[in-house]
This record gives structure tokens, C-alpha cells and sequence, in this order.
């Protein structure tokens, strides 16, 4: 049996307040193993009565100490790590990291690639709102949403596992492109993606959104303004949801985005229902943008001509003793990057997903740091839970959609 | 027909205890709704439509400790998660099982550094491990079946 030290009120006494002292308000404790936290996350809830007046979220549970393996491994090898932050955003990490690579040591991205990363990036974004939609809802007694999320889900994945052999942990973005180019099944699996999910969309909707039972849980639940989200560094569908037009694929765009039309749905409430509408409407603003590029997918290679960086083909070993050189150099030393510091960042599905690169000159990293939007989201926690009933507490968590892999990194 | 009356006609059924209970312990397995990581995703996906673990008697994931059966490890483990996962194992009622689901819970996985526990058997005693970063769900559900083989075969005197 594992022995357990009791804590006392007074060791807590700078995070809550003067009536929990005297007991006249409740401490409760939530997580780390809680259904409904998302994963490994605490929460020290203080109570008066069923009302919360005080919330702190408690992170570190899933620290993994990624960004300092990275710093062991070369440029290209520590790739691997970065699918496993946030892992419902997989190709999303994979692209911001392979993004500071490249302006870093600043190496071209043929069109095609571009063009395969921002349709693998938004699937990504479909299949991380759907399984947000499925277990959100679920955490608000809404069962049956989670069962048709997934099973849309699982097409998605099925076309990661076509592209690159593994669901969820693809690494299929690299410095310079891509690993290879997309099989030929690759356009006629999309495009039943794209034939498919309006139809589902709809289907959720008709489940959730003018549903009474739902309504009364996630309405005025949990409201920020626009204002305090500028105040609190609050990015992504949190901050649209409360009217803040900021969405970095149209302010920053990367990977091409500039060339594709779509909307950046707002809502003006802020509070969880708002949040909800984003997200739904988030996911046919993403199959628009697969449409289009998905219809102007321009044919060429998938990597960069740039050998000092990037591998060359597989056919060209045997032929050329060059190409032998630059493939055993990258895969036993790595590349060099110069003495500079980049910063890059991207539009996750939870908000603005940043990489601060350092490079010493060598083959390593010096630094890697990775600015998460989970991170950021949950700081709101006690202003968004304050006064609710602890009940909504959970409709909350759900809300503003953490993934810990991300937060606690 | 159905089954049951084709069995009825059968007459008497002999079988012994053992056989008889841990086939009834196989059959309704409850694990413990418990995710760390990115394999959670995957366990979800077990328990969701496309591959439904319900057809193994597991559809219901209890939240509670005091409830479950079997624990799966579901991701990485790291040294603040360690203590908490040893307490909730000890809360789970006798006769229990642990699957470490994935790599990062059987060794650690690609996380060789200070923050993650190098195995989750430092912590728990495990019955199955199931390999992959992370393993497909159907790993995951034969990882399940490989420990329904397990208790099959239990014996009477190891009952605790």
C-alpha cells in the first residue's frame, strides 16, 4: 500500500482563500484520474456548497521531458518525439517543427508538399474537433455522438495509416517535404472524406445543437470576453468563440494558406455552446480548404532537390556514389544548422501551437521549446469555473478541449 | 433454434469450478476508464463503433477503482503519475490484471530520460504487454485476448 501524507489546509494556504481556512468553503479534490479531465489533469476545487469559488488546475502529471530528448537527437531524428505532444494533432507538430527546421537552415518546399501538408494538416483538424465532439458531449451524458464521431474518425485515420503506415504517430512531414509522396488511393479516400462528412456534420448538429438538454448545460456556462483573452494569451477556437477574429492561418499564413478561400467562423457569447458552434463550424471551413487543394494538387516531387538536407531517393543510391555520400552523411551525422534562434507557428486545433528553435552550429538542437495552446487555454480555468455549479465544471474542461501531452509536455 | 434450447436439449453440462469461474471472470471483464496518454486515444477507439470491445463483455469502462477488474496502462508513465497509479491499483479488488498498453508503459518507449518511469512493472505487477507506440486497437483487443487465455488457465489454489 502506497503511504499517504495528509495535507493540510494551512500548506495550502496561498492558493485558496480566507473562508477555506476556517472551513467555512469545502476543498475537493479532482483527477488526476477523473473520466472526464481529459486525461491526467487535477484540479483543487474550493466549494461553497455546489458552487465553485475557486479552481486550480494541477499539470505535470504527463511531463515527459520531450523537449529535452530532443536536444540529444539530430535535426531530423527528433521529429519522432514531437507526434507524441499532442497527440491529436499529430501532423500539426510534425509541421510547426519541420517549419522552424526549414527557416532555420532555410530549405525550400516543393508546391506538392506544401499542398499534401495542408490537406493532412486539416484532417488532422477534422479528426481532433470529432474526437473533442465525442467525448465532450459524452462528459455531458450525450452518449451517442461519441460512437458516430469515431467511426467518421476512423476513416480519417485509416487515410494517415495509407500515407505513412502508422494511425495516429505518422512523422510523415519532414525538414524539406515529406517521407514520400501519397499512394494512388490517397485522392479517391479523401474525396469520399470530403462526400461524407457534410452529411455527418449535419447529423451532429441535429443531435446537439437546438437539443434542450444540451442547451441548458452549455449555455452562459463558463463566459470569457474578448478582452480577457488578449489579457490571458488565449488562442484558437476559445478566443473565436468570444469574438477575437484571430486565426493565425489568415494572419501568419504557412504552408500556402494564403491560397485557399475559407472563413474564420467567430461566435460572440463566449461561453461553451459558443464554442461548440466554432468547432462545428471550424471542421466545414476545413473541408473546404481540402477541397481546393485537394482539386489544384500540383503534380512534382514531394521533397526538396536540397541534398545537404534532405536524403536522397532511394533510386539513386545505387547509381550515383553522391548520393551515397549525402545519405550516409544525414543518416549518421546529420546537418549542420547555424548559430541562430527561429521561431514558427501554426494554427493547432487548440490555438496558436509555436516552436522556438535554437541551433549551436552543430547537428543537435540547442534548444527546442514548444509554446502550446493547452498550456495557455488552461490558466482560464478559475475565471471560467467561478460561480458555476461544479456540475459545469466538467462542460468546461470539455470546452476549452486541453490535451495534457501538450500542456505538460 | 436458438443456442439455448440446442444446449438444453444437451442434458447435463459437466465442467470443474475452476474452469467455470474463470470463465466467467473472462467473460465480464471490467477495465478501468483510466487514460495517461496517447494510447488512451487508441482505447477509445477499441471501446468505440468500428471496433467494439463490448463484444468481449468490456463495454463498460468504470471509472471508479473499486469497480474494475483490470487496469490498462494506457501511455506513458511518468515519476509524479507513478505513486497515483500504484494507489489506484491498490484500490482495485482482488482478483485484478494490468495491461501495460503500448511501449512507453512496457519500457518506457522512446522516452529513455528523467521524467518517465522506464516500465510501468516498477510500479505494478503486469500480466500482458502489448507492443506499439501506440498499438492499433486491435493489438489492444488481442492483448485482451492473450490475457483471457491467461486466466483460463489460472488455477484453483492460486484463487486469492
Amino acid at each position: 500500500m502506497v503511504t499517504l501524507r495528509e495535507v493540510s489546509v494551512d500548506e495550502l494556504r496561498h492558493l485558496v482563500s480566507e473562508r477555506a481556512l476556517t472551513g467555512e468553503t469545502m476543498l475537493l479534490n479532482m483527477g488526476p484520474q477523473h473520466p472526464s479531465t481529459h486525461g491526467v489533469l487535477r484540479l483543487l476545487l474550493e466549494l461553497d456548497g455546489e458552487i465553485v469559488v475557486n479552481c486550480i488546475p494541477d499539470v505535470g502529471f504527463l511531463h515527459t521531458g520531450v523537449e529535452k530528448n530532443m536536444e540529444a537527437k539530430t535535426y531530423q531524428k527528433a521529429e519522432v518525439m514531437t507526434d507524441r505532444l499532442d497527440y491529436l494533432n499529430p501532423i500539426g507538430n510534425n509541421l510547426v517543427y519541420c517549419l522552424a527546421v526549414e527557416k532555420l537552415v532555410g530549405l525550400d518546399v516543393p508546391p506538392r508538399a506544401q499542398a499534401i501538408r495542408v490537406i493532412l494538416a486539416e484532417l488532422t483538424r477534422i479528426a481532433s474537433h470529432l474526437l473533442w465532439l465525442g467525448t465532450s458531449s459524452l462528459d455531458l451524458a450525450a452518449m451517442s455522438t461519441f460512437l458516430y464521431t469515431m467511426r467518421e474518425r476512423e476513416m480519417i485515420l485509416d487515410i494517415f495509416e495509407m500515407c505513412s503506415g502508422q494511425r495516429m504517430m505518422t512523422t510523415y512531414v519532414r525538414p524539406g517535404g515529406l517521407w514520400r509522396d501519397v499512394p494512388v488511393e490517397f485522392e479517391a479516400a479523401v474525396r469520399r472524406v470530403l462526400e461524407v462528412m457534410p452529411r455527418r456534420i449535419d447529423e451532429y448538429e441535429r443531435l446537439l445543437t437546438t437539443n434542450e438538454l444540451f442547451l441548458d448545460r452549455t449555455r452562459g456556462i463558463g463566459v470569457i470576453t474578448a478582452e480577457e483573452c488578449v489579457q490571458w494569451g488565449i488562442s484558437g477556437p476559445v478566443a473565436r468563440a468570444a469574438g477575437l477574429k484571430y486565426d493565425l492561418r489568415k494572419v501568419r499564413p504557412y504552408s500556402g494558406y494564403e491560397q485557399y478561400e475559407f472563413d474564420v467562423p467567430t461566435q460572440s457569447d463566449g461561453d461553451v455552446y459558443s464554442r461548440y458552434r466554432v468547432r462545428v463550424e471550424e471542421m466545414r471551413q476545413s473541408l473546404r480548404i481540402i477541397r481546393q487543394a485537394l482539386d489544384k494538387l500540383p503534380y512534382g516531387p514531394v521533397r526538396s532537390n536540397n541534398r545537404k538536407f534532405v536524403p536522397p531517393p532511394r533510386s539513386e543510391l545505387g547509381v550515383s556514389m553522391e548520393a551515397v555520400i549525402h545519405h550516409f552523411k544525414l543518416w549518421t551525422e546529420g546537418f549542420m544548422a547555424p548559430k541562430e534562434s527561429v521561431y514558427a507557428a501554426i494554427e493547432s486545433p487548440r490555438g496558436e501551437l509555436g516552436v522556438f528553435l535554437e541551433g549551436d552550429g552543430g547537428p543537435k538542437p540547442y534548444r527546442v521549446h514548444y509554446v502550446t495552446p493547452s498550456f495557455a487555454n488552461l490558466q482560464i480555468m478559475p475565471l471560467l469555473t467561478r460561480n458555476h455549479f461544479i456540475a459545469d465544471v466538467v462542460g468546461i474542461i470539455g470546452s476549452i478541449d486541453i490535451v495534457l501531452g501538450d500542456c505538460d509536455r | 433454434m436458438g443456442l439455448e434450447q440446442k444446449t438444453a436439449q444437451m442434458g447435463v453440462v459437466t465442467t470443474t469450478l475452476e474452469q467455470m469461474v474463470n470463465w466467467a471472470r473472462t467473460r465480464s471483464m471490467w477495465p478501468m476508464l483510466f487514460g495517461l496518454a496517447c494510447c488512451a486515444i487508441e482505447m477509445m477507439a477499441a471501446q468505440a463503433s468500428s471496433y467494439d470491445l463490448s463484444r468481449f463483455g468490456m463495454e463498460l469502462m468504470r471509472a471508479s477503482p473499486r469497480q474494475s477488474d483490470l487496469m490498462i496502462v494506457a501511455g506513458r508513465v511518468s515519476r509524479k503519475m507513478a505513486p497515483v497509479l500504484r494507489l489506484l491499483y491498490d484500490q482495485m479488488p482482488e482478483p485484478k490484471w494490468v495491461i501495460a498498453m503500448g511501449d512507453c508503459a512496457s519500457c518506457g518507449g522512446i522516452f529513455n530520460n528523467y521524467a518517465i518511469v522506464q516500465g510501468v512493472d516498477e510500479v505494478v505487477p503486469v500480466d500482458v504487454y502489448v507492443a506499439g507506440c501506440p498499438p492499433r486497437p486491435e493489438g489492444l483487443i488481442h492483448g485482451i485476448l492473450t490475457l483471457h487465455d491467461k486466466v483460463q488457465k489460472e488455477k484453483l489454489t492460486k484463487w486469492a
